[in-house]
C-alpha cells in the first residue's frame, strides 16, 4: 500500500466515523430539544433593554430546576432598533430559520401591531411585555381564528387609564381636594385609547378636564405646551408619555411649572430616570405595575433583586412582564404537553399565574380585549409611585404604599 | 404677556441655532466641506457633559468643559479620519470629492450616533444647568439658565467676529474662504488654516451641544434633526456666509417659536421648511450668499 492510498483510506474512514457519530448524536438530542423563545426588543432603549435580560434570567432559573419536562429553555434575542420593519424581519427569521416556539416582543405598540399579522400568518405564539394599545387585543377579538396567537402581557391603554383614575380618586380628589385637570399626551398609537379612557373616567372621579393637549413625540421644546396648560389653571397635569419623558420633566422643573404631573410616564419607571434628568424627576407621579421596593406579590422583590445582582440595575417595567411571560409560557407548554402553537394558545388561555406584577389571567373570546390581561382587585391593579429624594416611592394603593405625596417647593397645590 | 414670552423664548432658541450653524457654515466657507456629522458631534458633546456630571460626579462647569473638549477631539477626528483622506485620495476624481465627503461625514455621523445609543441608550439626557432658578421678566417666568444660554451664545458669536475680522489668524481664514490659491501664494500653509478652522468648529459645535443639552436635552435621535436644522439655516442664509447664517438663525428661531405658540407645537418646524423651499425658488444662493 503506497503512502498516498493509505492516507486517502484513513481520511475516508475518519469521515465515515464522523458521519456515524453525527447520526448517533442527532437521535437522542431530539428528545431533549430545547424550547426556543425568541425575544425581539429595543436593546438601545432603557425600557426595551430589560426585556431580553429578564427573559434570560427566567430561563436560567427554570433551567436550573431541570427545565420543562427535561427540556431546557433557550432564549434567542434580536435587537429591533425600535423599528417595525426590523422587527418584522427578525420575526420571520426567528420563526423560519431559528425555529423558535414562541416570541416575546417589544414595548412599542406600533411594533406589536406590525407583528400581529405575522404571528397569524406564521402561526406563532407572540406575547408583548410592554405595548399598551387597545388595538392589539381588539384585533384578536375581531378575528379570533386568525389572530389568536397574539397575547397582551401588559395592561391595555384602557386599563392603564382606569388604573390612573383609580389612583387619582384616592390621592388627588379625596386626598388633596383637586377639581380640575389637563390631559397632556404624546401622539402615538397607545395614547389614542388612553386619552379616550382618561376623558371618560376623569370626570367620573370628580376631575373636570379643562384642556386636552396632544403633541408630536419629536417635540424637544415643551415651553409652549406648559405655557398653554398653565393658562387654563388646572390643579393637575394628567400625563400619557413614553417616547418622551426626560425632556418634558427637565423643562417642567427648569421653568418651575407650578402644577404636579400625574399619570403614565414610562421613562419615569426606569431607575436611571433620576440621573438622566439630574433629579428634575423630584415629585413626578407615575403609574407602574412594578418598581423597586414594590412588593405587589411575593415574587416581585426577589426578581428585582436577582435582576439587579446580575445586570447592575433594576429592571424596567417591561422587564417584570417579560420575566413573567417566560414563566407562564413554560407553564402553558408543560400543561399543553407540546409546543404546537394551537395547543399552546389553548393552554395560555387557561393561564392563572401569580407573577411579579399580580395574578395573570387573560380575557376570553367574548371580551372586547381578548387575550388582554384581566384588570382589577385580586388580579392586576397597578400602583402609583412618586420620585422622592432620588428614589421611586410607592404611594398607592394603601396596601403597598411606603410614603405620602411630597412635592418640590415650586409646585403650588391650588386647592388644599 | 404672550408677546414677551415669544420674544424671550425665540431669542434664546435663535441664539442657540446661530451658534450651532456658525461653525458649520465656517467650515463650508473655508474648505468647501459640508459636514453631515454635525448633529452627531453636538450630541456627543452634550452626552459627554452629562456623563461627566452624573457618572463621574464633576460640577457643571467641568462637565461642560469636558463636553466641549470631546467635541474638539471629534472635530479633529472627523477631519483627519474622514475628510482629509478623501480630499487627498488620488483614486477619487476631484469632481466627485464633494459627494464622497458628504457621504463620508454622513456615515461617520451615523456611526457616532449608533455608538452613543449603544453605550448610553437612546433615551434623552440633559446636561446639569450651570445656573438654576427662574427670574420674572415682564410677567414671564424665565429660567435663568435660558438667559445664560442666550448671553453665552451672543458673547461667543461676538468673539468669533473679532477673531475673524481683527486677528491675523482670522484674516488668513477669511482670505482662505475667498481665495484659497491666493492664500497659498502669500506663503500660508492651507493645511494649517484648515486645522484652525476645524478647531474653531469643534469648540463652537461642542458649546452649542452642551448648551442645547442644558436647555432642551438631547438623545441619539436628535442627531438627524440637528444636522438638518443647521443645514437648512445655512442654506437659507447662503452657504458659507457667516452673517447670512446669523440672520437665518433668527428668522428660523422666531418662526418656529411663533408657530409653536400661536398655531400648534406639533407644527413647529413646518413653516421654516416651507420658507426654505420658497427661498430656494426665488433666491437659490440664499439670503446673503455670494454664489
Amino acid at each position: 500500500m503506497s503512502f498516498k492510498t493509505s492516507l486517502c483510506g484513513s481520511a475516508s474512514l475518519i469521515a465515515l466515523a464522523g458521519a456515524i457519530a453525527l447520526g448517533l448524536s442527532a437521535g437522542p438530542a431530539r428528545a431533549a430539544d430545547p424550547i426556543k423563545i425568541g425575544v425581539i426588543a429595543e436593546a438601545q432603549a432603557i425600557a426595551g433593554a430589560s426585556i431580553p435580560q429578564a427573559a434570560q434570567l427566567a430561563a436560567d432559573e427554570i433551567n436550573a430546576k431541570g427545565g420543562v419536562d427535561g427540556r431546557k429553555i433557550e432564549i434567542v434575542t434580536y435587537d429591533n432598533h425600535s423599528s417595525s420593519a426590523d422587527s418584522v424581519r427578525a420575526f420571520q427569521r426567528a420563526v423560519n430559520e431559528d425555529k423558535v416556539n414562541a416570541v416575546i416582543t417589544s414595548y412599542i405598540s406600533e411594533v406589536v401591531l406590525a407583528l400581529e399579522p405575522w404571528a397569524a400568518r406564521l402561526k406563532t405564539v407572540m406575547v408583548t411585555p410592554g405595548a399598551a394599545s387597545n388595538e392589539i387585543t381588539k384585533a384578536v377579538h375581531k378575528d379570533y381564528d386568525k389572530n389568536k396567537y397574539t397575547f397582551h402581557g401588559y395592561l391595555t391603554s384602557a386599563s392603564l387609564a382606569l388604573s390612573v383614575c383609580d389612583a387619582a380618586k384616592d390621592l388627588l380628589v379625596d386626598g388633596k381636594h383637586m377639581k380640575t385637570a389637563v390631559i397632556m399626551s404624546e401622539d402615538a398609537a397607545w395614547t389614542k385609547p388612553l386619552d379616550v379612557g382618561y376623558q371618560e373616567c376623569l370626570p367620573k372621579i370628580g376631575l373636570k378636564v379643562l384642556d386636552h393637549i396632544r403633541f408630536s413625540p419629536d417635540t424637544t421644546d415643551f415651553t409652549p405646551i406648559f405655557n398653554k396648560i398653565e393658562a387654563s389653571k388646572p390643579d393637575v397635569i394628567i400625563t400619557g408619555i413614553s417616547h418622551v419623558g426626560v425632556q418634558p420633566t427637565v423643562q417642567w422643573k427648569n421653568q418651575q411649572v407650578p402644577i404636579p404631573m400625574f399619570g403614565i410616564s414610562s421613562q419615569a419607571t426606569n431607575e436611571t430616570f433620576g440621573k438622566d434628568t439630574n433629579n428634575a424627576s423630584e415629585g413626578v407621579l407615575y403609574q407602574g405595575v412594578s418598581g423597586p421596593g414594590l412588593a405587589i406579590t411575593p415574587k416581585s422583590l426577589p426578581f428585582a433583586d436577582a435582576f439587579k445582582k446580575k445586570f447592575g440595575n433594576y429592571p424596567s417595567y417591561a422587564g417584570y412582564t417579560s420575566y413573567d411571560e417566560v414563566y407562564y409560557l413554560a407553564d402553558a407548554i408543560k400543561r399543553a404537553g407540546s409546543t404546537d402553537s394551537d395547543k399552546m394558545v389553548a393552554a395560555l388561555e387557561k393561564t392563572d399565574w401569580e407573577g411579579t406584577i399580580g395574578r395573570v389571567q387573560f380575557y376570553g373570546k367574548d371580551n372586547q380585549f381578548t387575550h388582554g390581561l384581566k384588570y382589577g382587585k385580586g388580579l392586576i391593579t397597578g400602583a402609583m409611585l412618586q420620585w422622592q429624594d432620588g428614589k421611586q416611592v410607592p404611594v398607592w394603593p394603601k396596601e403597598v404604599a411606603k410614603g405620602e405625596l411630597k412635592f418640590p417647593s415650586f409646585i403650588k397645590l391650588t386647592s388644599k | 404677556m404672550l408677546a414677551f414670552q415669544i420674544l424671550i423664548d425665540g431669542f434664546a432658541i435663535s441664539a442657540l441655532y446661530a451658534l450651532g450653524a456658525m461653525g458649520f457654515t465656517l467650515i463650508f466657507g473655508v474648505s468647501g466641506v459640508l459636514n453631515l456629522s454635525h448633529g452627531a458631534i453636538m450630541v456627543a458633546a452634550a452626552v459627554a457633559a452629562w456623563a461627566a456630571a452624573s457618572v463621574l460626579n464633576t460640577d457643571s462647569y467641568t462637565g461642560a468643559l469636558i463636553g466641549i473638549f470631546v467635541a474638539l477631539i471629534m472635530s479633529f477626528a472627523t477631519y483627519f479620519v474622514v475628510v482629509q483622506p478623501i480630499q487627498k485620495s488620488r483614486r477619487i476624481p476631484n469632481e466627485e470629492k464633494e459627494i464622497f465627503v458628504l457621504t463620508g461625514t454622513l456615515l461617520w455621523g451615523i456611526m457616532i450616533q449608533e455608538l452613543i445609543a449603544y453605550f448610553f441608550t437612546n433615551n434623552a439626557k440633559t446636561v446639569l444647568p450651570i445656573i438654576e432658578g427662574v427670574v420674572n421678566i415682564m410677567g414671564v417666568r424665565t429660567p435663568q439658565n435660558e438667559i445664560f444660554t442666550a448671553v453665552v451664545c451672543c458673547v461667543v458669536i461676538g468673539l468669533l467676529w473679532l477673531l475673524v475680522n481683527r486677528t491675523r489668524t482670522g484674516k488668513v481664514v477669511l482670505a482662505a474662504s475667498m481665495n484659497p490659491r491666493g492664500v497659498t501664494l502669500l506663503g500660508h500653509e492651507l493645511n494649517n488654516v484648515y486645522i484652525v478652522v476645524w478647531a474653531i468648529y469643534g469648540v463652537l459645535a461642542g458649546l452649542a451641544g452642551v448648551l442645547l443639552g442644558m436647555f432642551l436635552g438631547v438623545s441619539s435621535y436628535s442627531v438627524g434633526p440637528l444636522t438638518a436644522s443647521a443645514f437648512s439655516i445655512v442654506v437659507l442664509g447662503g452657504l458659507g456666509s457667516v452673517s447670512g447664517s446669523l440672520i437665518a438663525a433668527i428668522v428660523v428661531g422666531y418662526l418656529e417659536t411663533l408657530t409653536a405658540y400661536l398655531i400648534n407645537p406639533a407644527y413647529r418646524t413646518i413653516p421654516a421648511l416651507l420658507l426654505l423651499v420658497v427661498v430656494m425658488y426665488i433666491r437659490p444662493q440664499g439670503l446673503l450668499g455670494r454664489r
